[in-house]
């Protein structure tokens, strides 16, 4: 059976340029650091890629560092708030707070939970119902003392763009830094660090086509800094370690492919969306659309269906060969629904019947139709065994 | 790879689920049981077709809103209880509905607690309805936990059992292991129920 996978924000396949370049970069074992030819040969590989990613976000080569994940890079930014500043002279006032907001990726909702046991203060800015940011909570946060605002460009589980700009003003108008991890925008919408102004970003390679394990932050010259992996003069000391050059080889190319590929691609998508959103209204009715076109990028659609359960659909979906996420409790693990469908005030009923479907370069049209073919059934099939469905009530 | 997530069993009967109460079908019977809460993301019904004579279950059919161990584990459930005695169906546990789906993972649990409690609920409202009041186990008790339908009753029966905190309390009942909304309530219960049983000043 022909699979079709429509998961391209949980990950991505190698792009087959990727794919080559690290076949062909397989026997070159040298370690960056070293100085005889095997290392040079590393080191010209390991900044060649680090050329290419910061191309795709405008940045100075050497303002990119490599780390290990998109999670990875994200620590690092908020680590900077626990740092009493002996070694590296930050001296973030310990009144002054961290704001991010609701719908953020775990890794930074936990960290941040993290830091607030250690005695950090962070407020957290909610959303409204289209999952954007309301600025007004966040402004108000701003007039209390802040050493760092973190928000996310796009949202994984919606698709909603941010308004980074304005966030990003707000927070510099206030004296404080501003992160934005941007792992499902890059290689998505345009992205710009020099236009941006901001002082952190973070890139992901396994959401772009590239191998997983990789990630890259963006850290504008001059900003403070703080390592989270210490012991070693890699990255400019900024993460110790030995890079994965085979990975970041990878990176590069897949950076290099997006920045190629991504226009064009983006207008595919949109009209795959359209069809998508269109074919789902005229098939099925009681949905509700979680991913609004006019503030989401064109890849991510998250549509609930009531009556029905999320993990439920997906595995029927599985077996015909389509691969989509869901945001509800059972298939998390934690019991719990999409954190970021509840904050955007959607009801619990049908924060447990959402799918993603986030499409991505290989998707096709004749996918979207079998997607719109087989996805009526499903959701049929379950409502018709539910007991939130039919019967009386309808 | 791995071919599906969940065991053999529950793969057969959420392809492939038996006893499902199709509307168009009219089923008749005699008593129906509902439990679990669509806000929990859970929550099943189960209807009986029952023999007034040998006190048997004859027939069943069910309606659920859940996942696939949901749906696997009402399926296999109302496959047991065919030709079963009332009183043998009413002590069917959720170990028991475990065992015969081969087994689930430790956080699917919870999703296969709500079948048999559906199947009691169903079995004293038939008790109810033929005027044998006194082999309702349902006290009436009120209910704490509202996901998993957990009575106040049944927090001090696993208190008496050695439920000695909160989490052998969640061990013994799934007490709070849905939404959690009721932590507090259970917290509350547990420590006055300890302090009833155990406590000798």
């Amino acid at each position: 059976m022909k699979r079709i996978y429509l998961d391209h924000n949980a990950t991505t396949p190698l792009h087959p340029e990727v794919r080559k370049s690290i076949i062909d970069s397989m026997d070159l074992y040298g370690n960056p650091s070293s100085l005889h030819a095997d290392g040079r040969e590393a080191r010209a590989l390991l900044e060649e890629a680090r050329g290419r990613v910061a191309a795709l976000i405008n940045a100075e080569p050497g303002d990119m560092m490599f780390v290990g994940s998109g999670s990875e890079a994200n620590n690092t930014v908020l680590s900077i708030l626990g740092c009493t500043g002996a070694q590296c002279g930050i001296h973030p006032s310990v009144e002054s707070q961290l704001v991010t907001s609701t719908i953020e990726h775990p890794c930074i909702l936990e960290t941040s939970k993290c830091l607030e046991n250690r005695g950090a203060s962070v407020a957290r800015i909610g959303v409204d119902e289209r999952g954007l940011l309301r600025m007004e909570d966040l402004e108000e946060a701003l007039a209390r003392d802040t050493s760092l605002v973190s928000i996310m460009m796009v949202n994984n589980e919606t698709g909603a763009i941010q308004d980074v700009r304005t966030a990003l003003d707000l927070a510099h108008r206030a004296g404080a830094l501003f992160h934005t991890d941007a792992v499902q925008a890059v290689g998505k919408i345009p992205v710009d660090v020099r236009e941006l102004e901001v002082d952190f970003l973070t890139v992901s390679a396994h959401k772009i086509y590239g191998p997983k394990g990789v990630g890259a932050l963006y850290v504008r010259r001059g900003t403070p800094f703080c390592p989270l992996i210490r012991g070693g003069h890699q990255e400019m000391g900024r993460r110790a370690g030995t890079e994965n050059t085979l990975g970041i080889t990878g990176f590069g190319i897949a950076a290099e492919m997006r920045g190629l590929e991504m226009e064009a691609e983006g207008r595919k998508l949109e009209a795959l969306n359209r069809r998508l959103r269109e074919g789902i209204i005229e098939r099925i009715d009681d949905i509700h659309f979680n991913s609004f076109p006019e503030h989401c990028v064109h890849s991510t659609l998250n549509v609930s269906f009531a009556g029905v359960e999320g993990e439920a659909m997906l595995l029927y979906l599985d077996m015909e060969g389509i691969e989509v996420s869901t945001g509800s409790a059972c298939a998390s693990g934690s019991l719990d629904p999409s954190h970021v469908l509840l904050e955007m005030g959607l009801p619990v009923e049908y924060s447990h019947g959402s799918l993603r479907i986030s499409m991505g370069r290989s998707t096709t049209e004749d996918d979207v139709e079998r997607v719109l073919e087989v996805l009526p059934g499903v959701v049929r099939r379950l409502r018709k065994m539910s007991t939130a469905w039919g019967g009386s009530c309808r | 790879m791995s071919d599906w997530l969940y065991s053999d069993r529950v793969k057969e009967h959420f392809m492939d689920p038996k006893n499902i109460m199709y509307d168009e079908e009219g089923f008749e019977y005699d008593a129906k049981g509902t439990t679990g809460n669509i806000k929990c993301g859970d929550e099943m019904t189960f209807y009986l077709k029952i023999d007034p004579e040998s006190m048997t279950i004859t027939d069943c059919r069910w309606k659920t809103f859940g996942c696939a161990s949901a749906i696997a584990s009402t399926s296999v459930l109302s496959e047991m209880v065919k030709g079963m005695k009332l009183e043998d169906a009413y002590r069917i546990s959720n170990r028991d509905i475990i065992e015969q789906l081969g087994g689930l993972p430790e956080n699917k649990v919870h999703c296969s607690v709500l079948g048999d409690k559906a199947l009691r609920r169903a079995i004293d409202n038939y008790y109810r309805s033929i005027g044998m009041e006194d082999r309702v186990h349902d006290t009436g008790s009120r209910v704490v936990c509202q996901c998993l339908n957990i009575t106040e009753d049944e927090i001090e029966h696993a208190v008496l059992e050695g439920a000695r905190n909160y989490y052998q309390l969640q061990e013994k009942t799934k007490v709070g292991t849905s939404c959690g909304e009721c932590e507090e309530e259970a917290r509350r219960l547990l420590a006055y129920y300890l302090d009833k049983h155990f406590c000798n000043t």
